[in-house]
C-alpha cells in the first residue's frame, strides 16, 4: 500500500458542470509523487476541465478532490493553489498589463522549493532578454514558456499543464520536452493535457484517457505498444 | 502676450485657468476612484458623487462634534468613507459579481438617491458652512492674478494623490495584483491570490479618494447633500474621454478638462457647461474606448 501513502492528487466520483450542462461524469483517478501522466481524449472529452476542476475555477463540482491528503472540493479558489499547485491554463493567461517580470513574480509563493529568478532566467534565457516587455508582446513559444516559469518559481510541486505544446513550432516542443524532463527528474509531479501524443508518449509515466466526460482506460507507459488500439479508438479523430 | 493680441485681460484668462485647473483637480481624483472601481469590479459606480458628499459631511461632523480639525480630517474622512465602502462592496455590490453590469449601475444609483435623500431629509438641502483651515487662509498675488492658499492646496494635493496611485498601480505588488485582477480574476485567484479581498480593498480605495475629494471640497463649496449629483455627471464624462478603468487616463483627462472648461468660460462662456460632454461625443465615435483605454 505504499502507492497510496505518496498520492498526491485523488479524484472521487468528480461532476463538474457549466450552467445546465454536466461536462465531467465521475471521473476517478490518481496522481502519485513525482509521477508526470497525461490525460488524452479528444476536443471536449473533458480533460481542461478536470483540470479547471481541481484547481477550483469550475464554480460546480461534485465528489472528491484530495490534494496531498486534504478534501478541497469545498475550498475557495485562492487556497487551493497554496496546497502546492501551480496551474497553466490553455490560454496561457499572460497578462497583457504587466511586462515579463511582473508576470513571473505575479503568483504568490504556495512553497518553499520555488526555483529562483536566476535559476529560472538560466532554463528560459529568452525571458531574461525581454524581461521589461509587455507580456503579451513576446513570441506564443516565449508566452509559454512564461506561463511555466511563472508558476515554478511560486515553490509549487503539482504542475498542472494544458496544452502547453499547442501552436508551437516544433523546435519550441523538443525545448518543453526537455524543460518536463529535467521538472520530473527534479520530482516535480505532473499532469499534462495534451493533443499531441508523440510529445506526451516520450515522457508520461501513465496516460488516462477521458471520454466524453468518463475515465475510459488508464494505460502505463509499458503498456503503450500492447494497447495502441485503445489509443486509436479514443484519440483518432 | 497671446491674450493680450486676443483683446483679452490675462487676469481673465489666468483666472479661469486657474479655476478649470482646480475643477480638474476634483475631476481627476474622482475620476481616478471610479477607474479603480470599474477596473477591478466592472461596477459604474453611481454611488461616487454620494460618497464624496459623505466625505464632506464626515469632515463636518469631526470639526463639530469632536473637534477634529482640516488635517485630522484629511486622513479619517477617506477612512471613515473607505469604510462605508467596504460595508456596501461586502454586503450588496458582492451579491452581483457575475451579473450584467446594468444591475451595479442601477444598485449604486439606487444607494446615491437613498443617502442624498437622507441628507436632505436631516440636514436640509443648503450647504453648511466649512472653515478654510486657519494655515491656508490668504493667498499670494502673481502680478496678473492672486491665488488663494487653498486653492493652490487642492492642486497640489489632488496630484500628489494622482501621482500615489500611479506609484501603486503600476510600481507595487499589490498594483500588479490588481492590474492583473482587472484582466483576468480567475486565473489570478487559481494562482492562490484572494480575490475577493482585492476587490472589496479596490472598492475600498476608490471610495476613500471619492471621500477626500469631499473633504477637499468642503472649505470651497460648503458641505452640502447634493454636492455630488451635479460633479458626477461630469466625472463619467470625463471617465468616459479617459477609457473606462484607466488609472492615467482618469488623472491626466481629469487635470485636462478642467482646463478646457475654464479656456471655455473665456473664449464662449454660454458652452462651457457642455463642452466637456461634446468632447465625449467626439472621443466616442472616434475612439469608443477612450483616450487611454485599451481597446479589448
Amino acid at each position: 500500500m505504499s502507492r497510496v501513502s505518496n498520492e498526491v492528487i485523488r479524484l472521487t466520483d468528480l461532476h463538474a458542470f457549466y450552467g445546465e450542462s454536466h461536462v465531467l461524469h465521475g471521473i476517478d483517478l490518481d496522481v502519485h509523487e513525482g509521477e508526470l501522466v497525461t490525460l488524452l481524449g479528444r476536443n471536449g472529452a473533458g480533460r481542461t476541465t478536470t483540470l479547471r476542476a481541481i484547481v477550483g475555477l469550475i464554480g460546480h463540482r461534485t465528489g472528491s478532490i484530495m490534494i496531498k491528503g486534504e478534501e478541497t472540493i469545498k475550498s475557495p479558489p485562492h487556497t487551493i493553489a497554496h496546497l502546492g499547485l501551480g496551474y497553466c491554463p490553455e490560454e496561457r493567461g499572460i497578462f497583457a498589463s504587466l511586462n515579463v517580470e511582473e508576470n513571473l513574480m505575479l503568483p504568490p509563493q504556495v512553497g518553499s522549493k520555488g526555483m529562483s529568478v536566476e535559476e529560472i532566467y538560466e532554463m528560459f534565457p529568452n525571458l531574461a532578454e525581454r524581461r521589461k516587455s509587455q507580456g503579451t508582446r513576446l513570441s506564443g513559444g516565449e508566452q509559454q514558456m512564461l506561463a511555466l516559469a511563472r508558476i515554478l518559481r511560486t515553490g509549487a510541486d503539482i504542475l498542472l499543464l494544458d496544452e502547453i505544446t499547442e501552436g508551437l513550432a516544433p523546435v519550441i516542443v523538443d525545448r518543453l520536452g526537455e524543460v518536463l524532463a529535467e521538472l520530473k527528474a527534479r520530482g516535480f509531479t505532473v499532469v499534462l493535457v495534451e493533443q499531441n501524443f508523440h510529445f506526451a508518449r516520450a515522457i508520461a509515466d501513465r496516460h488516462f484517457i477521458i471520454d466524453q466526460g468518463h475515465l475510459a482506460a488508464v494505460i502505463a507507459a509499458d503498456e503503450v505498444e500492447a494497447k495502441a488500439d485503445v489509443f486509436d479508438d479514443f484519440l483518432s479523430v | 502676450m497671446l491674450a493680450d493680441l486676443l483683446g483679452i485681460p490675462p487676469q481673465l484668462l489666468f483666472g479661469q485657468l486657474l479655476l478649470g485647473l482646480i475643477s480638474g483637480a476634483f475631476y481627476a481624483v474622482l475620476s481616478l476612484g471610479l477607474a479603480v472601481i470599474f477596473g477591478m469590479l466592472n461596477i459604474v459606480n453611481f454611488a461616487h458623487g454620494a460618497l464624496y458628499m459623505l466625505g464632506a459631511f464626515a469632515s463636518y461632523f469631526l470639526l463639530k462634534i469632536l473637534g477634529i480639525n482640516y488635517w485630522g480630517a484629511l486622513i479619517l474622512a477617506p477612512i471613515i468613507v473607505g469604510a462605508a465602502g467596504i460595508v456596501i462592496e461586502r454586503f450588496l455590490l458582492r451579491r452581483l459579481a457575475g451579473v450584467d453590469h446594468l444591475y451595479g449601475l442601477l444598485l449604486t444609483f439606487g444607494l446615491a438617491l437613498v443617502i442624498e435623500g437622507l441628507f436632505v431629509k436631516f440636514f436640509g438641502a443648503s450647504g453648511l458652512p466649512y472653515p478654510t483651515p486657519e494655515a491656508l487662509k490668504g493667498g499670494v498675488n502673481l502680478g496678473f492674478m492672486f491665488v488663494p492658499w487653498y486653492r493652490a492646496w487642492v492642486v497640489v494635493a489632488a496630484v500628489i494623490v494622482c501621482v500615489f496611485t500611479w506609484w501603486l498601480f503600476e510600481r507595487t505588488k499589490v498594483g500588479a495584483y490588481l492590474r492583473a485582477g482587472t484582466e483576468n480574476p480567475t486565473l489570478l485567484q487559481a494562482f492562490g491570490v484572494n480575490v475577493p479581498l482585492l476587490t472589496t480593498l479596490a472598492y475600498g480605495y476608490g471610495v476613500a479618494l471619492a471621500g477626500l475629494a469631499g473633504v477637499l471640497a468642503a472649505p470651497i463649496t460648503q458641505v452640502a447633500p447634493l454636492m455630488g449629483s451635479n460633479l458626477i455627471i461630469t466625472v463619467f464624462a470625463v471617465v468616459v474621454i479617459g477609457g473606462m478603468g484607466s488609472i492615467m487616463g482618469a488623472a491626466v483627462t481629469g487635470l485636462a478638462m478642467g482646463m478646457i472648461e475654464g479656456l471655455t468660460k473665456v473664449f464662449w462662456p454660454e458652452a462651457s457647461a457642455t463642452v466637456i460632454f461634446v468632447i465625449m461625443a467626439i472621443v466616442l465615435v472616434i475612439r469608443p474606448a477612450g483616450l487611454f483605454g485599451r481597446t479589448a
